[in-house]
């Protein structure tokens, strides 16, 4: 079983499959011409966006029809490209694999991402620049293709470099906010720390493999040695980190909601942020052969699921809390990808059913933001629901796939997790099991009052205007906005259920991921499990019922707090612990530039930012321009190198 | 040529001249045609300063020097399919005319080229980024009036003909008496050419005088060590030193300390740091046409003349050495990496880069494997015209009083001239080392040479520190794109033919060598040097 994804010969892609390169070729056409071309393209541009992405779904789902069809055995394909770079012992191939996984993830990207685009024709009418804007989407969809359809680590790579470049430019989109900027650069800067990870992790494969490629090097992964294979876990899992937003490295997600909000759906909710939890499940012959790259895989996933749902109950901004809650959501994946054969194809279904249910959740935020004057703030809304039945009703769905309520997508995904969670042995099972369950509650606190506080009390808008002096006139928006949320809804409510009944979406990856176990070892059974975690969630909508539901809520948010909300409000001192962990030095190194640059980005001065800018400063003052301080430092380095030579050889 | 001659008890040739003949040794004429017809062409250039009135110097000047080039190369595409796979001696054994010689030749005229487009451009800076007269003293009235005219000193092809001429010399050089004189002949006119800028000549005059002392002291080392090497084996010849280092009882405090001295000579030149203190000087100071020759041809030849010198002569005592290289790559690494944080200028900023690169090219040089050589040899390739075409975008950017480099002067650049931010964007992503680009792929191969060697504790440092130096490009993208733009900021040049023709070919060429480096891999690993 271990070795199921690890057949050394992998057959040569044919017939339908053949043309796979086409998924990578009709966005970057798309990005192509919309970038290159202009002001020309304005009247079109992003009908051309859509079209694209459109025709990458219905190429997929061709596919993916066809492949069907095929035997299991025969389910992975390669498509051969051509030869990237071909030196001596170096071999790196520009190809495709083609296998459920990443057909999967294929659907996941241009379905979702096809919705989106013709969310964003709405969304963006107003914006003078929509046409790059959809040139930036399509260039995105083409990197996070790439990523999932590479048949080795360097492909895989190149399209992880390109989502981030994406990513980077989507955040920092609107242009006249300093906060936009600010973010953009954190999320890039954070995500290179990741970046650097993954980049070793590589290095390290093709040192003691000699191979990048998918094919040799999980058939031969068993001759690392533990001390690499180890090493090569733990930096795979860094540069998960910081691409899917887990701890420590979650401080840009939040942030990067800067962006319009399309974005904050597709990018920073579907699909890229998920990027570390497909590089896992994609490397699970590696994973297979580490315990400790395991539990480690777990510790941080259920390290930040807390952190995402504790701070996510605090924030009053509707975007932050989505985002936190994607953060706590991508936690429960991590943690379902580190539990091994018992678990990755249930992080890729939670993966999935998020895709729907967020993207759901941030794109009816997006519809409230666009009928309240890009309001984001929670105390200033109450009682739209009057106003967006369509939103209210779409977005309720989701809400209630996302708390678990029984029978819809994240009630089928999120349980299974913490019922394979419960099922390690010994203490495992009960702190990796308990965690997930608290989790399960307070995820269902934190949506019920970002729902009551939006849709449904008192009118808190009707006294106020906004910054500019506008009053608020909410209306629902235009069908073109409207109908991919509601087609978000139907996955929302029935994408679970289809995946899970039979095991359908586990026996459809078993020819990448392995067969799914189920484990009998752990402290409580799966029908206790299932109980559990529905009164959790019910207790936790029962308390966000009393807190916010019962009484009137103030549109200035209180400053007198008990001391875990005022912890909660300061992402639980996330800056502060990452301050702590200095020892990284590649966190260490990130903030620090920031410092460099900024005098401290977000109040992030600390005393170590301060001990390399200041070094660079002095460092800045050896050059003084003179050439005879030049000549005697260039006197003292040969001095030093000679030294160093005789030293060596009479040392 | 004939001084190369030296009294070696092994050497035919000596043997033969102390028999009184007066025979001339071999020569492979076919092998060195394209040095001679760079060299030839620049004695024609000097003639034509002397015999063509000013007014007409200019276009035969160009005609001429761009003739040579592209004749340079026919010549050497025609010898590629003929040579030996493991290279000529010619030349009594001075010229070693092997794989990576004309993979380095064929580089060094490519880039001459793009350089020389450069140089050639008079529709940027009008009248050209030359000063027409260099006698006249900066600040007078006559200077102010050189500057608005529209002459140019036309003397600079013929310079910057020696000074490839010398450059593809020392990249071929088989002993160190050649090397030090191919050293000087590209050294020479790269000081004259930097002090020639138009506008700012207090500026430029000072860099050409820091790089010409600074340079002086480097050969200087050079020679020394030079002396100490003949003093240990008896020879100058390459492969004499490495016979004598393989297996005798001499002094080996000879051996190393000329080894240092040497390597610091090259070192200095490939701007390593802590050998690099006037890079951001001269950078600054010289024509950017001058800068974006230096930045891309001078590191070819340094590092290919490097790559020589420890593969043939030093590959034996490799284990004594080696670490203290490691040391110097990673000093370059931090200091290019971590100054170029605080620049304020783009062209220092540019030229901290370059420090930081040589590091990562000293990583690839010292892994003295066969990936090693052609990773090495690749990363010039690539990092070259990367260079060379960000110094023909930073050209662009000027205000009334000329070059605009100040980077708070290039704020909001975006909004004026997206296809210049744009271009600019992906030149410094390569420099990044993003994938898709040249400088992804020219970093992969390095490291991986480097780690294939086991040294894994460098690539980790080298991991690190391009993540550092990504900042401060990033810095640079995001003052274009996310800044305002400056009231009385500086306006976008519309280039030239040469320039515009120059920044294309540098562009495409990074992406080419970015999505389909096999063809110049493959060339690049198509044989070692000549033992």
């Amino acid at each position: 079983m271990l070795s199921s994804a690890a057949t050394a010969s992998v057959p040569a892609a044919t017939g339908i499959a053949g043309y796979a390169w086409v998924l990578l070729a009709l966005p970057s056409l798309g990005a192509l011409v919309l970038l290159v071309g202009g002001r020309r393209t304005d009247a079109w541009g992003h009908l051309l966006g859509c079209a694209t992405v459109i025709a990458a779904f219905c190429y997929g789902l061709a596919l993916f029809l066809s492949t069907t069809g095929l035997p299991p055995e025969s389910r992975v394909q390669d498509l051969h490209l051509y030869s990237w770079l071909p030196v001596n012992a170096l071999q790196v191939d520009f190809g495709l694999r083609i296998d459920p996984l990443s057909l999967t993830f294929v659907l996941l990207i241009t379905g979702v991402g096809a919705l989106i685009h013709v969310y964003s024709i709405g969304y963006m009418d107003t914006d003078r620049d929509r046409r790059r804007f959809f040139g930036y989407l399509n260039l995105f969809v083409a990197s996070m293709l790439l990523l999932v359809l590479g048949n080795g680590f360097v492909t895989l790579y190149l399209g992880w470099e390109g989502v981030g470049l994406a990513s980077y430019l989507l955040i920092g989109w609107y242009q006249n906010r300093p906060s936009a900027a600010t973010a953009a650069k954190k999320a890039f800067l954070m995500n290179r720390v990741g970046d650097v990870g993954l980049a070793l992790a590589i290095f390290l494969m093709f040192r003691y493999l000699g191979t990048t490629q998918y094919t040799e090097v999980f058939a031969r992964a068993g001759e690392l040695p533990s001390g690499a294979l180890l090493a090569i876990t733990l930096l795979l899992l860094l540069g998960a980190c910081g691409k899917s937003g887990q701890f420590p490295l979650q401080a840009w997600l939040p942030d990067a909601m800067e962006g319009p909000t399309p974005v904050s759906a597709l990018i920073h909710a579907a699909t890229m942020v998920t990027a570390g939890v497909y590089l896992i499940a994609r490397a699970n012959p590696i994973y297979n052969l580490s315990a400790d790259g395991r539990l480690l895989v777990m510790v941080i996933g259920v390290v930040t699921l807390m952190i995402g749902c504790i701070i996510g109950c605090a924030y009053d901004d509707i975007k932050k809390v989505l985002a936190y809650s994607t953060v706590s959501q991508i936690g429960y994946m991590i943690l379902a990808v580190g539990l091994g054969p018992f678990g990755y194809a249930l992080g890729i279904m939670h993966l999935l059913t998020h895709g729907f249910f967020k993207a759901g959740l941030f794109l009816g935020a997006g519809s409230v933001m666009h009928g309240m004057h890009d309001e984001v703030d929670m105390r200033r809304m109450g009682g739209l629901a009057r106003y967006m039945p369509i939103t209210t009703a779409t977005f309720g769905l989701a809400y209630l796939a996302i708390i678990g309520f029984p029978g819809l997508s994240g009630y089928w995904s999120k349980d299974a997790i913490v019922e394979a969670a419960f099922g390690q042995p010994g203490w495992h099972g009960w702190v990796f099991g308990g965690l997930a369950l608290v989790g399960v509650g307070l995820t269902a606190f934190y949506m019920t009052r970002l729902f009551l506080l939006t849709f449904f009390g008192e009118k808190r808008w009707e006294n106020l205007t906004t910054e500019d002096g506008r009053a608020y006139h909410p209306h629902e928006s235009g069908p073109v906005m409207t109908v991919p949320m509601i087609i978000l809804a139907v996955g929302s409510v029935a994408a679970g259920a289809f995946f899970a009944v039979g095991e359908r979406l586990a026996r459809w990856l078993a020819p990448s991921l392995g067969t799914l176990e189920v484990s009998e070892q752990g402290p409580l059974n799966a029908a206790g499990v299932s109980v559990l975690s529905i009164v959790f969630m019910v207790v936790g909508v029962a308390l966000a019922w009393l807190l916010v539901g019962r009484r009137p809520v103030p549109v200035v948010r209180p400053a007198r707090v008990s001391a875990v909300v005022t912890a909660a409000r300061k992402d639980l001192y996330a800056n502060a612990i990452n301050e702590a962990l200095v020892a990284r030095p590649g966190v260490w190194l990130a903030r620090a530039l920031v410092y460099v640059d900024n005098k401290g980005v977000d109040g992030m001065v600390n005393g170590t930012a301060a001990l390399l800018g200041g070094s660079s400063g002095r460092m800045r003052r050896l050059q003084t321009g003179f050439v005879r301080s030049y000549a005697l430092s260039m006197l003292g380095g040969s001095i030093l190198v000679i030294a160093a030579l005789l030293a060596v050889r009479y040392g | 040529m004939s001084t190369m001659v030296l009294p070696t008890a092994a050497d035919p040739a000596v043997s033969v001249l102390a028999a009184g003949l007066a025979q001339v040794p071999q020569m492979d004429y076919r092998a060195v045609l394209p040095v001679l017809v760079v060299l030839g062409a620049a004695c024609v250039g000097v003639l034509f300063e002397a015999f063509l009135p000013r007014p007409r110097r200019w276009l035969w000047q160009v005609a001429l020097t761009v003739a040579a080039l592209l004749a340079a190369g026919v010549a050497l595409y025609a010898y590629l399919g003929d040579a030996p796979a493991q290279g000529v001696k010619t030349f009594a054994g001075t010229l070693s005319i092997d794989r990576p010689a004309l993979f380095l030749w064929g580089t060094l005229l490519v880039l001459g080229l793009g350089a020389v487009l450069l140089i050639a451009d008079r529709s940027v800076e009008p009248g050209g980024y030359f000063v027409a007269q260099a006698a006249i003293r900066p600040g007078t009235q006559q200077d102010r009036a050189q500057a608005a005219g529209a002459n140019m000193h036309t003397e600079v092809f013929p310079l910057a003909l020696f000074a490839l001429g010398g450059m593809m010399v020392f990249c071929a050089a088989n002993d160190l008496l050649t090397m030090f004189v191919a050293l000087e002949v590209l050294s020479l006119p790269l000081y004259l050419l930097c002090g020639l800028a138009r506008r700012r000549r207090l500026l430029s005059q000072e860099s050409a005088v820091k790089y010409f002392l600074l340079g002086a002291f480097a050969s200087a080392f050079f020679l020394y060590g030079l002396a100490l090497l003949y003093g240990y084996a008896g020879s100058v010849k390459l492969a004499d030193i490495a016979a004598a280092a393989g297996g005798t009882n001499r002094s080996d405090t000879l051996l190393f300390a000329g080894l240092g001295l040497l390597a610091v000579g090259l070192l200095f030149k490939g701007s390593v740091g802590p050998f690099h203190t006037w890079t951001p000087d001269v950078y600054q100071g010289a024509p950017t046409p001058v800068t974006a020759f230096m930045a891309a041809c001078t590191k070819v030849a340094a590092f290919g003349g490097l790559l020589r010198v420890l593969t043939v002569a030093f590959k034996a005592t490799s284990w004594e050495w080696r670490g203290v290289l490691w040391a110097v790559a990673i000093i370059s690494m931090v200091i290019g990496a971590v100054l170029g944080l605080t620049q304020r200028d783009v062209k220092r900023m540019i030229a901290y880069s370059s420090v930081a690169h040589a590091g990562f090219l000293l990583i690839g040089a010292i892994a003295l494997t066969e990936q090693g050589l052609s990773g090495t040899m690749f990363y010039l390739l690539a990092y070259g015209f990367t260079t060379l075409a960000a110094f023909a975008v930073v050209g662009l950017v000027r205000t009334g009083e000329g070059e605009a480099t100040h980077l708070s002067q290039w704020a909001g650049l975006a909004k004026r001239s997206p296809l210049l931010a744009g271009v600019f964007t992906f030149l410094l992503l390569s420099l990044a080392g993003i994938p898709l680009t040249s400088g992804f792929v020219g970093k992969f191969v390095v490291f991986s040479a480097a780690l294939a060697d086991g040294m894994a504790p460098l690539v980790v440092i080298a991991l690190v520190m391009s993540a550092v130096a990504a900042f401060f490009y990033l810095r640079v993208i995001v003052l274009m794109y996310f800044s305002e733009p400056a009231a009385d900021g500086p306006t976008v040049t519309v280039p030239g033919v040469f320039t515009a023709a120059a920044i294309t070919l540098g562009v495409l060429v990074t992406l080419l060598l970015g999505v389909w480096p096999a063809f110049a891999l493959d060339w690049a690993g198509s044989g070692g040097f000549a033992l």
